[in-house]
């Protein structure tokens, strides 16, 4: 064996039973990891997926069991440790084990971080009332769908994607909603202008009051109770319940006390390796080499979890890495379906094809060298499907032929 | 109940039980077959869960969907017999159903 081999007989730890965590640990034993593999997740439930949270288990259509990433006997079935409501406190590098809340110390070979991010959260006065929510895990998503009732005044904090998709959800539950955004603009971090501009307006449509360049100072209550939301501008809405999603922080605490660099997300490399051969760091805690965009980001979204799993688990088994891939995500918002591939760099050029009133178009971006770089997608799988497909390739797409609907997608890439 | 065997590209075969009304790609995920990934959770969103139905159960698994097709057209590996497997629900009809998986999902 190499002095630098993996030897698959080893013991990997993750910390964290989150997606990332959960995929990595199937694909190791998939791909022929024979070692101890053991999760350490802080919350008390199984790797569960996340999305549905603010959408079909919000909405009362799915129960906490069937968002499970594998069923329960899949564990002990591969001999996959799963240690639940268990609290890393350190990570010892030159001892090589991590120590957890109690004293005991879990041996690693080979340790993956994969601790998510958490909750940004929103300090002004009056956000420890009753009635001041957040949403990130399947106990918050349960608190939020156990108050929702026909006109119950909510108000939104935070018009991102969770934001918004929990605005739909509470809505089609014949909640009132009020989004209240600090940006000019909806979903300011992730989209384009024009595709802002078309989800203000279809929520707005769908009876969602939407606040923009609106901030909160404070939240106001009686006897510990949320009553009220205050805005900076002096303006105050009546509301019953509040709901926070203002982003995420990577989950970087662990990672920074033992010394691995971190710069908002743990620093990993294209196969998902710090700085420590026998560390790794997966999923919404790492910040990445992005190869479309030839620069470092902190992605959040499925793909990206899935994607650093694969490259862990190929890397430690010594299979090839998987494709590079557009990153990519997707959000449902009443009947809209967002789906988003690759990145909006401000000197590309938008292009629309398919027309905003129907509800089914998609926002082009095509470099300046006529390179398709992004897509956003409004109900419109096909143009993902495309885009997907060569901003992968790097194809170069005429904007002339994308916003032709005479040209079908399958001609308008040129050599 | 129902049984799907789904056969890997190198010919491994996988024979699972599926509860009528779950999807065929949730009973891959759940038991661990290698090359169904299902990364979006069987919404037809993501189009990693791609299988070629056995052409002795094409007239009965019928045709894609809408959403479905688009999501498969670009698909390097498409074949005729195609279908995003999270959009198939295992039923008594389809009691021995056969899945043939490509090399990979990406």
């Amino acid at each position: 064996m190499q002095a630098n081999a993996i030897d698959p007989a080893g013991r990997v730890v993750l910390v964290g039973a989150g997606h990332a965590a959960g995929t990595a640990a199937a694909l190791l034993r998939q791909y022929g990891w024979t070692g101890p593999i053991t999760l350490l997740g802080a919350e008390a439930r199984a790797p569960y997926q996340r999305p549905p949270l603010s959408k079909a288990l919000l909405l009362g259509k799915l129960q906490p069991e069937e968002l499970l990433l594998k069923p329960l006997d899949f564990y002990a079935q591969k001999q996959v440790g799963l240690r639940t409501g268990c609290r890393v406190l350190a990570i010892e590098r030159a001892a090589r084990h991590v120590q957890l809340a109690g004293g005991e110390t879990v041996p690693y070979d080979h340790l993956v971080l994969a601790t998510g991010a958490r909750l940004r959260p929103l300090v002004v006065p009056g956000s420890d009332l009753a009635g001041v929510l957040s949403l990130r895990t399947v106990d918050d998503a349960l608190a939020l769908r156990g108050r929702m009732r026909e006109g119950l005044r909510v108000a939104v904090v935070g018009g991102g994607y969770i934001g918004l998709e929990a605005a739909a959800s509470a809505r089609q539950l014949g909640a009132e909603v009020r989004v209240i955004e600090r940006e000019p603009r909806l979903m300011a971090r992730v989209a384009s202008g024009e595709l802002s501009e078309f989800v203000a307006g279809y929520a707005r449509s769908r009876g969602v009051q939407v606040e923009l360049g609106a901030t909160v100072s404070a939240f106001g209550g009686e006897d510990g109770r949320l009553r009220s939301v205050q805005l900076a501008d002096g303006r105050t809405f009546d509301c019953d319940l509040a709901l926070v999603g203002i982003g995420v922080v990577a989950e970087q605490q662990l990672a920074q006390d033992a010394g691995l660099p971190c710069e908002d997300g743990v620093l990993v490399d294209e196969q998902a390796a710090t700085s420590d051969p026998h560390v790794s760091a997966i999923g919404d805690c790492t910040r990445r080499p992005v190869a479309l965009v030839g620069a470092a980001m902190r992605l959040e979204s499925v793909h990206n979890a899935v994607e650093q799993a694969k490259q862990v688990a190929a890397r430690l088994c010594g299979r090839p890495q998987p494709a590079a891939e557009a990153p990519w995500t997707w959000s449902d918002q009443f009947d809209l379906r967002l789906q988003v591939a690759g990145f909006v760099a401000p000197e590309d050029e938008a292009v629309l094809r398919g027309d905003p009133a129907s509800g089914r178009f998609a926002i082009f971006r095509v470099s300046p060298q006529g390179v398709l770089r992004a897509v956003e997608a409004v109900n419109a799988p096909l143009d993902f499907a495309f885009a997907r497909m060569a901003i992968g390739q790097r194809l170069r797409t005429p904007p002339a032929r994308l916003r032709d609907p005479a040209v079908p997608l399958k001609e308008v890439a040129v050599a | 109940m129902p049984t799907i065997k789904f056969v890997e590209h190198n010919g491994t075969e996988h024979t699972v039980e599926v509860p009528e009304g779950t999807s065929a790609m949730q009973a891959a995920v759940n038991a661990g077959v290698p090359g169904i990934d299902g990364d979006c959770g069987g919404i037809c969103a993501c189009a990693t869960c791609h299988v070629y139905v056995d052409e002795a159960w094409t007239a009965k698994t019928g045709g894609r969907g809408e959403q479905e097709e688009s999501m498969l057209t670009f698909s390097p590996i498409l074949e005729p017999s195609s279908r995003l497997c999270c959009q198939i629900q295992a039923s008594r009809d389809l009691d021995g159903l056969v899945l043939r998986l490509p090399v990979g999902q990406h």
